[in-house]
Order: structure tokens, then sequence, then C-alpha cells
């Protein structure tokens, strides 16, 4: 799950990282005297999306498509200002290069007090796989795009890795200000900033944490002028907190409901759709639909305890997708029984009135009964009995061959 | 031989009082597995009936394997509770003389499981399979030893090893070996998720070493860099044949595809990728899952196996 900067940095003060000053706001008014309250001259008006790359980005009409303002994130140095910006962000599309061009409609912003910036660094934390632990990388090279950065100059991205039980060693944070640099106070509030991010870290069972920029400001004070957070779902049941964090309009809504069934649902642009158990194998019959020269319109995983019904959310989900013209259902039957799935297809086929080719393919448990039910209903239905075979079908009957 | 589990390994399952542990519990019982007993606390004493024997219930893995001296545990319990179950059955292989946990829950929080992996490396003798897998299966002359959720039947003894990040998928890869009258030695579900414990390295040294083994089919999926790692490993130190696919080719950057594991990340863990270093490698390659069989038969044809 993902949450907005203004939610980060509210964990962050917490946590007792330095921020800004700043306020959440949801209309020009509001950020208005947002700007008031502050009582600093200049302000950082900043767009919030789950999105990264927002200075960056271009904001437009949603109607029209009209380019209205080039970037997401602006400084105002007068009350003026703060008005041209904020209605020049709420309500319009943010383009960004991890948005793609659909971009994501701004409905929050957050006003925060200008910082004197002496130098601009780059801090995350996250769960390196191969190392089975927590690892904090930084860089001196902050404010640009980090994978720019590790992919031309990697050895200017310094680790350090927190140990599974114990935690962050003092010793490692000071090496790290070291390596950035860092001297005196700046040095004591980096190695207690990265103290205090390990901690948050495992408390709220975080994904990763991202700060682009972490400044340095010029007076010295390291400061979080950034916050990217995302937590570890599986995690969601010990934070209750994390419901009220969630932001339902960032979510794909039909990913949600999909979830909401036990199904493991992805939209993607193409026009077959696939119905799979098993997240490997709803893959691969993504890779084989592709490879006999069809598009996967979605991934979707019914999972181990899938049901009639839930089989039959999964069709209705399919279906809604307009781009679909045809379906591969491909089950291996382990824990499900294939049988229970044809029964199940032909009931959401005759309720929700399949207009589309459909193809399946059964094997494993109870494959011939499946098969036996499939061949016997009066739905118009193709059986295959290999993966591939089943792909070259559908591709063929969505081209109408 | 085989790998890890073989005929007579004794099976324990903490959390057979459940119904996902009775249900499998009863499947495994059936392929003629030893299940010797089970585990949930506050049920010691009781017995569960698996039809072709009862077995008694123990409040704590330690005292499971006291009376029962198994040395497999297989965890089906919630995964609020799974890295618990974990720590406690590591704990007590490494009193007992060491001990295979198989984890077939999905959905632990990785921070969990960062913290379990640690305490399961910290033991020489205490190996962990999974989470979120299928388990692992050595098919033998009649039923095997099958520890895990997989189907039982659609498995036979024979030479061919099997490690694969996902569940249908390794099913899918089983049937393929069939289809060209190849059975496996050992299947190993290694599990979805961006942390778990053994690895694919793991599961090919061991294949390496087991005399059974003739041919290793490989499955991976995008995300992580274990395909990669695996492959360059293999280059240097497989002497037997290995089939490669990876799953995710069609996925795209930035989303999980149901596996927790199952990300492109700063365009980093695609297929592509992964394929690439597979032929670099020298590992054979299959485009699509249905092929496995086929270049498998290649694999063996030019290893003078077949």
């Amino acid at each position: 799950m993902n949450i907005h900067e203004y939610q980060g940095k509210i964990l962050f003060k917490q946590a007792g990282v330095k921020v800004q000053d700043g306020i959440h706001c949801k209309t020009v008014i509001d950020a208005l005297s947002a700007y008031d309250s502050l009582g600093t001259k200049i302000v950082a008006v900043k767009s919030q999306i789950h999105a990264g790359g927002r200075g960056k980005g271009n904001l437009y009409d949603p109607k029209t498509g009209n380019l209205i303002m080039e970037g997401g994130v602006k400084i105002a140095f007068s009350r003026e200002e703060v008005e041209t910006y904020a209605s020049n962000i709420i309500g319009r599309k943010l383009v960004t290069k991890q948005t793609g061009p659909e971009g994501k409609i701004v409905n929050n912003l957050y006003i925060e007090s200008g910082c004197s910036i002496a130098h601009e660094y780059y801090l995350a934390l996250l769960i390196d796989r191969e190392a089975k632990s927590v690892v904090i990388m930084a860089s001196k090279e902050g404010g640009v795009d980090i994978e720019e950065v590790a992919e031309n100059t990697p050895e200017a991205i310094h680790k350090i890795w927190t140990h599974p039980i114990n935690g962050l060693d003092i010793k490692d944070a000071e090496n790290m200000a070291d390596q950035l640099g860092l001297i005196g106070s700046s040095k004591d509030d980096l190695v207690s900033m990265l103290s205090s991010l390990s901690k948050m870290f495992v408390e709220k069972d975080c994904a990763m944490i991202e700060i682009n920029p972490l400044v340095r400001s010029d007076s010295g004070e390291m400061i979080a002028l950034d916050a990217k957070v995302s937590f570890d779902d599986n995690a969601s049941y010990r934070h209750p907190w994390m419901d009220e964090m969630r932001d339902h309009s960032e979510e794909e809504e039909v990913e949600i409901r999909a979830h909401e069934h036990g199904l493991s649902y992805v939209k993607l642009d193409g026009n077959i759709g696939c119905l799979v158990n098993g997240a490997g194998l709803a893959m691969a019959s993504m890779d084989v639909i592709k490879l006999y020269g069809g598009e996967p319109a979605n991934f979707l995983d019914i999972g181990g305890g899938a049901t009639r019904e839930s089989i039959t959310t999964a069709f209705g989900i399919i279906l809604e997708d307009e781009n679909v013209e045809g379906i591969l259902v491909n089950i291996f039957g382990g824990i499900i029984q294939c049988d229970m799935v044809a029964r199940s297809v032909i009931e959401a086929s005759n309720e929700l009135g399949l207009k589309v080719p459909l193809v399946v393919r059964f094997s494993g448990t109870n494959h011939v009964e499946g098969k036996a039910v499939l061949d016997n209903c009066d739905l118009d239905v193709h059986t295959a009995s290999t993966l591939a075979e089943g792909a070259e079908k559908i591709v063929k009957l969505t081209r109408g061959e | 031989m085989s790998i890890w589990i073989h005929e007579e390994s004794k099976v324990l399952i903490q959390g057979i009082t459940g119904k996902q542990g009775t249900f499998h519990g009863t499947m495994m019982d059936e392929y003629q597995t030893n299940v010797v007993g089970g585990v949930t606390p506050g049920k010691g004493g009781q017995i569960v009936e698996l039809p072709n024997k009862n077995v008694p219930v123990f409040n704590s893995v330690s005292e499971g394997l006291e009376a029962t001296n198994a040395d497999v545990s297989v965890i089906y319990v919630p995964a609020k509770f799974a890295a618990a179950a974990i720590i406690e059955a590591a704990d007590a292989f490494e009193q007992n003389g060491g001990g295979l946990i198989v984890c077939i829950t999905e959905g632990i929080p990785i921070l969990d499981m960062i913290r379990a992996v640690a305490r399961v490396d910290g033991y020489q003798n205490v190996r962990l399979i999974g989470p979120n897998c299928p388990g692992i299966i050595t098919p033998g002359e009649n039923g095997g030893c099958k520890v895990g959720i997989m189907p039982g039947f659609i498995h036979a003894k024979g030479r061919i090893g099997i490690v694969s990040k996902s569940g249908t998928l390794t099913y899918e890869a089983v049937a393929q070996t069939m289809s060209v009258d190849e059975g496996q030695s050992t299947c190993v579900g290694i599990g979805g998720d961006p942390v778990n414990g053994t690895g694919f390295i793991d599961c090919l040294a061991a294949f390496e070493a087991d005399p059974q083994t003739e041919a290793i089919v490989m499955i991976g999926e995008i995300g992580g860099s274990a395909e990669e790692e695996a492959a360059e490993w293999a280059s240097k130190n497989m002497s037997k044949p290995i089939v490669g696919f990876v799953a995710g080719s069609t996925a795209p950057p930035g989303k999980r595809m149901g596996h927790a594991g199952a990300i492109i990340s700063g365009g980093k863990g695609t297929a592509q990728e992964k394929f690439a270093a597979f032929e670099a490698a020298g590992i054979y390659v299959a485009r699509d899952p249905s092929e496995i069989g086929n270049v498998l038969v290649k694999a063996l044809k030019d290893a003078g196996l077949r």
C-alpha cells in the first residue's frame, strides 16, 4: 500500500525525522489559509499523487487534454502565486514518468514552508531480496532520477544493511555519513535520522521509504523534503491505522474488487482475457498467448481456494473490459477440481451472456470429468489439452479464423 | 536417492487440527507419506484420524520430535503465526540434530520472514523450503513422500529434478516430463515470496550431488535476480543438463503479478534478462511451458542420456 507525501511526513515527524512544517489541503481556499497560517513568505505547492517524478511532470486539463502547467511541484513567493499554482493543480491530471501517459487526477495538495538548500541527497530504505535484509541506500546526487544514477555511476550510491534482529549498527550509519561527506551536526543529524527511519521501517512494516531529495539546509540541518512511503500489505492486520491512510481514489477499483474475492487481477492492453489458477501459470498463459501472436488483456489468478462465486466474479471482471474479444481458461487442477471449474464457467457464461469465443484447457485433478461437463453443455466452448494448443485456438478464434 | 526427503522421511504437520492441515495431512497420508504426528498448541494429546493411520497431536514441535524423531515438519498455519512456527521448528530441529521445514503458508509479512530466515540460516543442519510454495515431493514406487499441497497422482518416480518458484507451473513442468516418458527424482517449489529459505542454487547443488537425478528443469519468474545468479553458478558448477523457463515475459513493469516477489522494479528482474542469463549459462531454454518436454528430450539426447 502506498501513501501520500503529506501522510509520510506525519509518520516521519512521529519517528523524529526532521521535516518542514506543512499543511494538507483539498481546495484552493484551504491552500490560501494554509499559506497564511504557515507564515513563511516562500512555500512549496506540491501535488499529492501516488507516483514519483511530480516535479518534472506536467498538468493537463482532464477534459480537453490541454497543458495547464509544467511542473507538479512549484515554489510560490507570494499569496497570489499560491492561488495560481493551487488552482492549476487541483482537479487536473498530472502526467509523470511514473504515471504513464494516462496520468493521475490530483485531489490532494500539500503546502510546505520553504527551505534554504545547501545540498540535495538521495536516501532510501527497502528490502534487499538477495541479502534477505533491509538495505539503506544513499547518494550525494539527490533530487535527480536515481535509476539513472544507478545505471551510469553505481559507485555514487552507498549501501549499508541492517541486521535482521539487531537492526541498524550505528557504526554503519556513521560510515554512511562520512561517505556522503557530512560533518559536525549534519553528520549527527543523518545518523539519528537513519536510526529513526530504520526503526520506523520495522515498526510500521514498511516496504519502502524513499526521500528524494533529502536536503542539508544552509544551517546544516538534514531535512526530509520528500517522503515516499509504502507498506507491506501482508502486515496490514497488525496496523489498523493503515486503513485510515488508504486513498481509494489512487487504487484501481477493479483490482480491489478482485482482491476482495480472493482473485489477483492486473489489467493489460490486449484483447484476450485469461482466467488461470496460480500466479506463475497465469503469467505463462499470457506469455504463450503473445507467442502465438495474440495480446493478453489481463493477468488473473483465481487462487487455490476458488469457488463458483469467485469464478463468476472473475468472468465478470474479464468481460467488463471492452477490449476483450476472447477468453482463455487455463486450469491445472491441484486442490481445485476441473469439473467444479467447468460448471462454474458454464454458469458464469450463461449468467453474463457470453458473446466472445471461449477456449478451456484443463489438466490435473478431474480434468476428464471437467472436459465431459463442457462437452455436454449447450455453450459454444472449445477445449484444448495443452496450454500451447489453447493459446493457438483462442488467438485464431479472435481473428475470426 | 532423491534430495532432502525420501520414502522413509518422518513428517510432522504444524497446524494439523486446522482445516488446511487436516485436509492436506489426509492427502499426504493417501500418497503413503510417513506422517508421524502433528502440532497444535493446546491440543496435545488429541488424535487425528488419517486414512491409513491415526496420528498423535503434540503441543510443541520439540515435544513432537522427542516422541517421533521426525526429520521433516510441514507448516499449514495462518500467515499471522507462520513465522513463529518456522522459528519454533528451527529451534527444535537444531536441538534434535537437524531437519527440514516446509512452509506452505502464503501472505507472511516480509519482515517476519527476514527474521525467520535469519534464525534458520544460523543453524547448519536446518533447512527451510518456502514460504508461499506447493512444497516438496519425492515420488516412490507406490505413492512416495509428498510434503505439501501438490496433486500426488501426476508424478512418477524418475530421474528429472524440478525446481520452481511457482505452484501450478511446477505441475505443468511435471506433466511435461511425463509427456516424454520421464519421471521425477524430487520436485521442489521454492515459493514466490521475495524473501524465502531454500533458493535455486541450493536445489541445483543438491540435484548435482544426487545420483538419481540426471537432468533438471528450473522454472523462474520475473522479479529479483535469483535466476541470473543461479544461471551463473550453474555454468561453473553443474555437469547435468538444465532446462529453463521464466514466466512473465509479457508482465508490465511496476505491477505485482500475484506473487509478492513477482514484480519488475526499476527496470530490473525482467524475463528477458533471465532468459538471456539462462542462454549465456548454457541452459536449454523453453519459451513456452508446453515445450519443456521436447526441450528436455533434446537436452537428454545431447548428454547421451536418451
